[in-house]
Order: C-alpha cells, then sequence, then structure tokens
C-alpha cells in the first residue's frame, strides 16, 4: 500500500469517526418504516408535516404550536416563548447538527410532542415533520 | 504612594473580578446540552442541594414545561447539582426559582420593574439579557448592558 492510499484510508476511518450516526433521511426512513406497519403503504409528506407544525394544538397556552418557539420558517432562528433564549434553526438545510441523532430526536419528540400536542406523537407523524422541516421552507 | 495606589488598584480590581467568577458553571457537558438547550445552564450555586433535589423529581412539569430526562442522565446531573449547590439558605426557595431567594432579591433590588418587561428581557429566568457574559461565567457588574444599551455602573 502506498502512502498516499494509506492517507486516504486514515482520512476515511477519521471522517467516518465523526460522522453523524444518522442523517434526516435515514430517519425519515426508519419513522416511515415503522408508520407503514401501522398504514400499509405510507409515504411521508410535507405538506402534513407542516400542518403539523403550524397547527395550534390548543393544549399549552403558553406553546400552542410548534412554531410559537421554532419560527414559522424553520430556517431561521426560534426563540423560547417563555426564556427567550435563541433557538438554533430546526431545519436540517441550514443547520446540520439537526436529525442527526435518534436518541436526541427521540427525546426531543417525546418532551414536545406531551408538551403541545398533549400526547405522543406516531412514527407518521414524525417522518412527516422531518420531511417538512427538511425542505426549508414554507410549502 | 503612587506603589501603594497600583497595588490597591490590583486588589480592587481582582476582588471585583474573583465576584463576578464565582457564578462560572463548572463544566459539565450534560448539563450544557440538557439543561441549557430551553433557558441559560444556571449556575448549580444558586439553589441549595435540597431545591435541586425537589426539583429533579417534577421534570415532567417543569416549570409549566416538560423537560424529562432519561433516569441515568438524571441521576448524573443531580449528582452534579448536588457538588455544587449553595450551603447558605439565601440561596434556597421552596418555589425552587432562583429569582425567588433571598440573594437574587437584594442582587436585583435597585430594578425597576419596567427592566423586567422590556421586550429584550420578558422573564426573570432570561439571565443573559443583561448579563451578557455570564454563559462565559462572567457575570461582574462592569460587564452588563441594560436593555437600553446603558452600562450598570
Amino acid at each position: 500500500m502506498t502512502a498516499k492510499k494509506i492517507g486516504v484510508a486514515i482520512l476515511f476511518i477519521v471522517g467516518a469517526g465523526i460522522a453523524y450516526a444518522e442523517t434526516p433521511s435515514s430517519l425519515i426512513a426508519g419513522y416511515t418504516a415503522e408508520a407503514s406497519r401501522a398504514t400499509p403503504g405510507f409515504a411521508p409528506s410535507a405538506e402534513r408535516g407542516q400542518s403539523v407544525f403550524m397547527r395550534k394544538w390548543g393544549v399549552s397556552k403558553t406553546m400552542p404550536s410548534c412554531a410559537t418557539c421554532h419560527n414559522d420558517q424553520p430556517t431561521a432562528e426560534g426563540k423560547h416563548v417563555v426564556t427567550s433564549k435563541r433557538i438554533a434553526p430546526l431545519s436540517p438545510a441550514v443547520n446540520q447538527k439537526r436529525f442527526t441523532d435518534l436518541a436526541k430526536v427521540e427525546k426531543w419528540f417525546g418532551r414536545n410532542c406531551k408538551e403541545v400536542v398533549g400526547r405522543e406523537c406516531s412514527a407518521a407523524e414524525k417522518a412527516d415533520f422531518i420531511q417538512f422541516v427538511s425542505k426549508g421552507s414554507q410549502i | 504612594m503612587k506603589t501603594f495606589i497600583a497595588i490597591l488598584l490590583i486588589a480592587l480590581s481582582s476582588s471585583a473580578l474573583a465576584d463576578g467568577r464565582k457564578l462560572a458553571v463548572p463544566d459539565n457537558p450534560l448539563w450544557q446540552t440538557e439543561c441549557g438547550s430551553c433557558h441559560m445552564a444556571y449556575p448549580p450555586q444558586l439553589l441549595t442541594a435540597a431545591n435541586w433535589r425537589q426539583m429533579m423529581k417534577g421534570l415532567d412539569s417543569h416549570f409549566g414545561a416538560n423537560a424529562t430526562l432519561d433516569a441515568k442522565e438524571g441521576v448524573e446531573i443531580l449528582a452534579f447539582l448536588e457538588r455544587y449547590a449553595a450551603r447558605d439558605q439565601r440561596y434556597s426557595a421552596n418555589t425552587q426559582r432562583i429569582t425567588d431567594t433571598a440573594w437574587f432579591q437584594r442582587e436585583h433590588r435597585e430594578l425597576s420593574n419596567s427592566v423586567w418587561t422590556h421586550a429584550k428581557v420578558k422573564s426573570r429566568a432570561n439571565c443573559t439579557a443583561c448579563h451578557v457574559t455570564a454563559e462565559r461565567g462572567d457575570w461582574s457588574e462592569h460587564s452588563i448592558r441594560m436593555p437600553d444599551g446603558r452600562r450598570w455602573e
């Protein structure tokens, strides 16, 4: 093996080491597979994702919708409605850290769905949601 | 005389710095990520261990928001909080709100209500609105910028 090849191999290994475990597409695929078991032929929809994101669920007075804190445009910075802390954009189109870690994604869906929607979100809703925010703009 | 003044100035400035620095948040990545997303990762020195324990029991309804952690993270974070918690009752509040402690009230006694309701502040939880360098561990009065841009002094 030449020195150059070894260098490339090392770069590849290091690169793989820091690469994120998941991508938005792999997460959508995972949730789609789960949703398909209940709804055969399920296909994720950015339109439905947008309505989940924008809908005022009427559960929490301070946090009626996802957009309350995350901004109507998921590509823009959000602001926590209670504490005013800035929230980095939710859209992976502008924020590459988003939707790259299943455990983190599950944790935040867990907290925020109960808070805003008043129950756990379904796999179908999660697939739709990521499909929408990944687009990078309102439809 | 000049030497005396120089020494005095150094002593004064370093004590002011120490005051502003003693609220630096001890380094803890879990505290930063889990408890620093919705609000700044507050200094654990600002409540007693009893207050923190009480708070960590009710994260599903954390001042009106769902902030649940998994069990392992909860244990690790509580250990961190207990380690650095205040021992003085001036830092205790039965509401578990830092802003209800005698210490906080006294430190902020000169502020008028219009500061708290200012559009750039809105909440007493929003430390960094005025303590603009707090997340770097600098809470000194010198670093305060009021919402209208004035210095505090």
